[in-house]
Order: structure tokens, then C-alpha cells, then sequence
């Protein structure tokens, strides 16, 4: 499903050049639930934007679903992430002046799907977080586990087979970040991938496979 | 991305900054509006005087003493003035086939008074056939009687303004009216024309050529007005009247001829120009418009930098955020030109309430024109914009909050 291999990535930061992944050589199955630990500054983030297909690695192949990804252009790379990758952030990104409902529609806007399928398949999301009768409210008058459900809805509305959350539970109270993980860990169940990048180590440690970035390389 | 979605986003993107949008729209529509009145008032002032003229007869040809032309060598001397035109010249040109009418004009300015009221006033010297020849239209009695022309008849027709001044509560008709120290007999007043071009006939009186030859002391013409029998024969017409007058004049080509057309064309020419420099300079407000539609796309592609981010996160091409940018710089300038339309339309109907004897017409090719190039500006000014967010890093761009 994904396939990593020899992925090194470089920044320029000033005069200095960053090596933030060095040799990365990953492979992750179908329906895996992987967490990715790792201190603040490891590469990890990094590691999750090249997944995400949002950044390039430097060097290094990456086949996603048998598909060489490497060499293909800006637009190329957004149809494919728009129907094989859903993100969740720890910021949530949603867009503030749109509904709960729009936020969630708003991949399938961009794919182009006919209204009338549209508005069922945000309001079957929608229920599957548990937030019908949210749907008409704005960002600003949801919490925060709410805007995480959202954001979850709107991950999944394109049925991706891979689920990339980065810090899901990193705004959020305790409380809400248990009913956060195990909605993402009820995805799984039904089959999604799902790879989660925390640096919270009880979290880290509920997925069964866990993977430790330091300085831009996997310790095992 | 279906056509519909990209509108509705584009609208509910501008919808979320109304301030900020209403300031764009009102900034387009003052360029849009400028652009509209200035070409409504040019155009109307170009067919205003374009009508003036054709309304004296398509087939007028004005002959002038004196030979208007630009050569090299010396000034002339002193002492080197043309012929005058007389009124034997005007008679000899009814010699030629092409002419219809044949008008001769002194013109003098002089007291005319009656019962004590006395004011200074043009004196035209013509015969009946300027009637014919300016289409001039008598309110009362009628115009000077066909007579031989250098008979001078104490006659006069006098013009609307000088009737109510000087015959206020009166029938003017059968009046005398004295002109420097000799007695008119008014037998005719002219129907109010309104303004016209050149010479305000309500405020005129006309008197036989010869008694105003008497009344100045002349004996040349100011010019002759000549109405040709059709427009084809206008210039054979022009060609004879220089045979014939040269052949008087001893040889000499010292008139000039001005035809009808080459007036009007004249004028339209000038008018049309004037009408585009000033239409330019209001273009330029559309410029400025359309840099504030840039500025404020700039700043909204800044802001959102997160939300394009997102977006190209779930999958947006650079194609879908190009045409979402552009698709709101295009509708704020359309809101504006179509604002603009409105306020130019007010300012016209004003003007027309103010004016309602200036025809103010407003050519639905200004508006097209104002509509297209508001839109276009729009669209030109919205390509920057549009492309820098569609260039943003998706990464960088997810990191702004």
C-alpha cells in the first residue's frame, strides 16, 4: 500500500542544510493501524507531508498503491490524495465561514460530485460522528471534539483507504481525545489504514504496530 | 469542481468580507459610472451639433470673401485684402444649374428701439430665399416679400426675444421699430428655434439686404448661403460658384467655399476625438479600480493562506484554485460595473431633468464597452492573485493559522 524506500529529504534553512529524513525505508499494509512517535523536531511531520503526497522528497521512491508518485506534477498528486488520502489535523483546519455540512462537502465539491448525491453523503458523515444536528452551525459554535468529528467526517467523505492524522488529540481535553481515538480506531476496524503521528506515548502505544522517528531516521 | 460550486464558493468567499467588498465594488462603480456619463455627454454633444447642422439643409454651401489657405513665402501686406463679395455676385451665381437658392448676408450690430425701449441687437441683410435656406419658421406676419434685391424695403422680421422685449403686451405685427435712426415696418416674427448653432435667431432682426447695406454703409456681403438643388450636385455647384465669382474677380479664385458636410465632418471629427481623450482619462479610474481589485485579492489570498492550503490538501488542482480566485476578482468588478451601470444611469437622468433641451442619448456601446473593460481589468488584475494561490506550498500554507 505504502511504500517507502530510501527517502531522504532536505531543507535549506539559511545557510545551513537540514537533513530531516535520512533513509527512510517504510513499507505500511492495507487496514494497518501505525502510530509514528517521536521528539518535536525528529522529522516526523516531515515523514507525514511526503506520505501525504503535500511535500517531495528529495530522493527516494515512493510507490502508493503500486503507483510511482515521485515524478508526477501538482495535479497529478491532488487527484490522488483527493481520492486515496483523508487528513486530520491538530488544528482541525476548517474552513471558518462555512457550515459544519459545507466543510464536510467540500472534497466532493472539488471532485466534482452532482449536489443531490452531495447532501446525502455529508449527512450520512455526519451521523457517523454523531453530529446531525450540528450540521448548520459554524466553526466558531462547535468545541473541540466537535471540530475534530467534523474534520473526521470530512476525511472520510471520499472513502480514502488511508487515514493521515497528525496530532488529532494534540488540541483537545482528554476527555474528547479518547472519543477521538477510538473514532479513528473504529475506522480501522472497518479496514481504512490509518497512521497516526503523536507525541503523546499512551497514545503511541495503543496502536499495534508503533514506529520511533529521531533525527530523521526509524529507531528500532 | 461543477461551474455552479466554483461560483457559489467565489460568492460565499466575498460575502464573508462585505466591508471590504462593498469598497471594491464602489471603487469600480465610480470608474465604471465616469466612464458612462463622459462618453453619454460627449456623444450627445457630437450628434447635438452633427443634427445642428444637418438640420440647416445637408446641401449648404457658404461662400466667404477672402481665400483661407497656408502657402510658403511672405505674409501678405497690407493692402492685399480680397474683393469683397457683392451683391451682383450673389445675383450672377444664379447663373449656375445646381443651385436652388441663392442668400446674401450682411450682418451689423445696431440699436433697435420702439416706444422707448431700446437694446443692441444683430441686424441681418438677407432676402426671402433665407427662409429657405436656414429653414427658418415664422410664429407670425410673414418673411420678407420677394422683391427685387437691391430694392431696400423698410421691413423687418424680428426674432421671439426681441418680440417679448420689446413688444411685451403687444401685437408687434404692423409695429415700427427703429433701427440706428431709420423706421422698420415689422411685418413677420419667427417661430422660437431654440438654441442653434452659431447664430441665436430670436434674438435677431432681419431686414432686406439692401436696406442693411444702406443702415451699415456697405457695399460687400458678409458671406452668401447657397442651397444646392441635391447633395450630388453640391459640387458641381461649388465648381461653378468659382468659375463664376473668379470670372467677376477678374481672374482671381479669392473666395472660399465651405460645404455643409465638410462642416458636419469636420465637427464630428473634433467632437469624436474629444469625446475619446476624455473617455481615456475616465478609463484610467477603471485602472485604478482594477489595481485596488488586485490589492484586495492579494490581501484575501494572504489571509486565506491556510484555507488554499487546506484546500489543496482535500485535492484542489491548481487549475480549481486559479478559476476560484479569478472567479471572485471577476464578480466583485461585474457587482461594480453593474453598480456603476446604475449610477451612470442616475447622473444621466439628472442631467436629462436639469437639461431637457440637450439630448442626451447614452450609446449601448459605452455600456458594453464600460461592462467589458471593468471585467476585463477585473480578470487582468485578478491573474496575480489567483496564481499565487495557486503556486502556495501546500505544506507552508498549513502551517499558517
Amino acid at each position: 500500500m505504502i511504500q517507502l524506500k530510501n527517502i531522504h529529504r532536505y531543507f535549506q534553512v539559511g545557510e545551513q542544510t537540514v537533513h530531516a529524513l535520512n533513509d527512510i525505508t517504510l513499507t505500511i499494509n492495507k487496514g494497518e493501524y501505525v502510530s509514528v512517535m517521536g521528539p518535536s523536531g525528529s522529522g516526523k511531520s516531515t515523514l507525514l507531508n511526503v506520505i501525504a503526497l503535500l511535500d517531495k522528497p528529495s530522493s527516494g521512491s515512493y510507490l502508493l498503491n503500486n503507483l510511482n508518485v515521485i515524478q508526477r506534477s501538482d495535479d497529478e498528486l491532488a487527484k490522488v490524495r483527493r481520492e486515496n488520502l483523508g487528513f486530520v489535523f491538530q488544528f482541525f483546519h476548517l474552513i471558518p465561514r462555512l457550515s459544519a455540512a459545507e466543510n464536510v462537502e467540500m472534497p466532493m465539491i472539488l471532485a466534482g460530485v452532482a449536489v443531490k448525491e452531495r447532501k446525502q453523503r455529508v449527512a450520512d458523515a455526519l451521523a457517523s460522528v454523531n453530529l446531525q444536528d450540528r450540521s448548520s452551525h459554524r466553526p466558531d459554535q462547535l468545541s473541540g471534539g466537535q471540530l475534530q468529528r467534523v474534520a473526521i467526517a470530512r476525511a472520510m467523505i471520499m472513502r480514502p483507504e488511508i487515514l493521515l492524522a497528525d496530532e488529532p488529540t494534540g488540541n483537545l481535553d482528554s476527555k474528547s481525545g479518547i472519543e477521538i481515538i477510538e473514532l479513528l480506531e473504529n475506522l480501522n476496524q472497518q479496514g481504512v489504514t490509518l497512521v497516526i503521528i503523536t507525541h503523546d506515548q499512551t497514545l503511541g502505544d495503543r496502536a499495534p504496530r508503533q514506529i520511533r522517528i529521531v533525527d530523521g531516521q526509524i529507531a528500532y | 469542481m461543477l461551474f455552479k460550486d466554483t461560483l457559489a464558493q467565489a460568492f460565499g468567499a466575498i460575502s464573508a468580507q462585505r466591508l471590504r467588498a462593498a469598497l471594491i465594488i464602489l471603487a469600480m462603480a465610480i470608474g465604471v459610472a465616469s466612464v458612462i456619463v463622459l462618453t453619454t455627454l460627449g456623444e450627445s454633444a457630437r450628434s447635438y451639433i452633427v443634427n445642428e447642422f444637418e438640420a440647416l439643409g445637408t446641401h449648404l454651401v457658404i461662400v466667404l470673401p477672402g481665400r483661407n489657405e497656408t502657402t510658403g513665402g511672405h505674409p501678405p501686406l497690407f493692402g492685399e485684402t480680397p474683393r469683397d463679395l457683392t451683391l451682383d455676385d450673389a445675383e450672377a451665381l444664379f447663373r449656375s444649374h445646381h443651385i436652388a437658392a441663392v442668400a446674401p448676408l450682411t450682418i451689423g450690430s445696431a440699436p433697435v428701439s420702439t416706444q422707448g425701449l431700446e437694446r443692441e441687437t444683430n441686424i441681418f441683410g438677407s432676402t426671402y430665399a433665407l427662409r429657405r435656406v436656414r429653414h427658418l419658421m415664422m410664429a407670425q406676419g410673414s418673411f420678407l416679400p420677394k422683391m427685387d434685391v437691391n430694392k431696400a424695403l423698410s421691413v423687418c422680421v424680428i426674432g421671439q426675444t426681441i418680440r417679448e422685449q420689446l413688444f411685451a403686451d403687444q401685437p408687434a405685427l404692423g409695429q415700427w421699430l427703429r433701427i440706428n435712426d431709420r423706421r422698420f415696418l415689422v411685418i413677420g416674427v419667427l417661430a422660437s428655434e431654440g438654441q442653434s448653432i452659431g447664430v441665436d435667431f430670436d434674438e435677431m432682426v432681419i431686414i432686406p439686404v439692401a436696406s442693411a447695406q444702406a443702415l451699415f454703409d456697405t457695399h460687400s456681403l458678409f458671406r452668401i448661403l447657397i442651397e444646392a438643388k441635391s447633395k450630388q450636385s453640391m459640387y458641381q455647384a461649388v465648381d461653378e460658384i468659382t468659375g463664376i465669382i473668379k470670372a467677376r474677380h477678374e481672374g482671381e479664385d479669392d473666395i472660399t467655399i465651405i460645404t455643409q458636410d465638410s462642416v458636419v465632418s469636420t465637427f464630428d471629427k473634433i467632437l469624436t476625438a474629444l469625446t475619446l481623450t476624455v473617455v481615456s482619462i475616465a478609463g484610467i479610474s477603471l485602472v485604478v479600480a482594477g489595481v485596488l481589485v488586485m490589492n484586495v485579492m492579494l490581501v484575501s489570498v494572504t489571509q486565506r493562506t491556510a484555507e488554499v492550503g487546506l484546500l489543496k490538501a482535500l485535492g484542489a488542482t491548481q487549475r480549481q484554485l486559479h478559476w476560484l480566485f479569478l472567479t471572485e476578482a471577476a464578480m466583485l468588478s461585474l457587482a461594480g460595473a453593474l453598480l456603476g451601470i446604475a449610477l451612470g444611469l442616475v447622473c444621466i437622468t439628472i442631467l436629462t431633468t436639469l437639461y431637457p433641451d440637450f439630448p442626451v442619448q447614452l450609446p449601448v456601446w459605452a455600456l458594453l464597452a464600460a461592462l467589458a473593460v471593468s471585467l476585463f481589468t477585473g480578470l487582468l488584475f485578478g491573474v496575480l492573485p489567483a496564481r499565487k494561490a495557486a503556486k502556495l506550498n501546500p505544506v507552508v500554507a498549513l502551517g499558517k493559522r
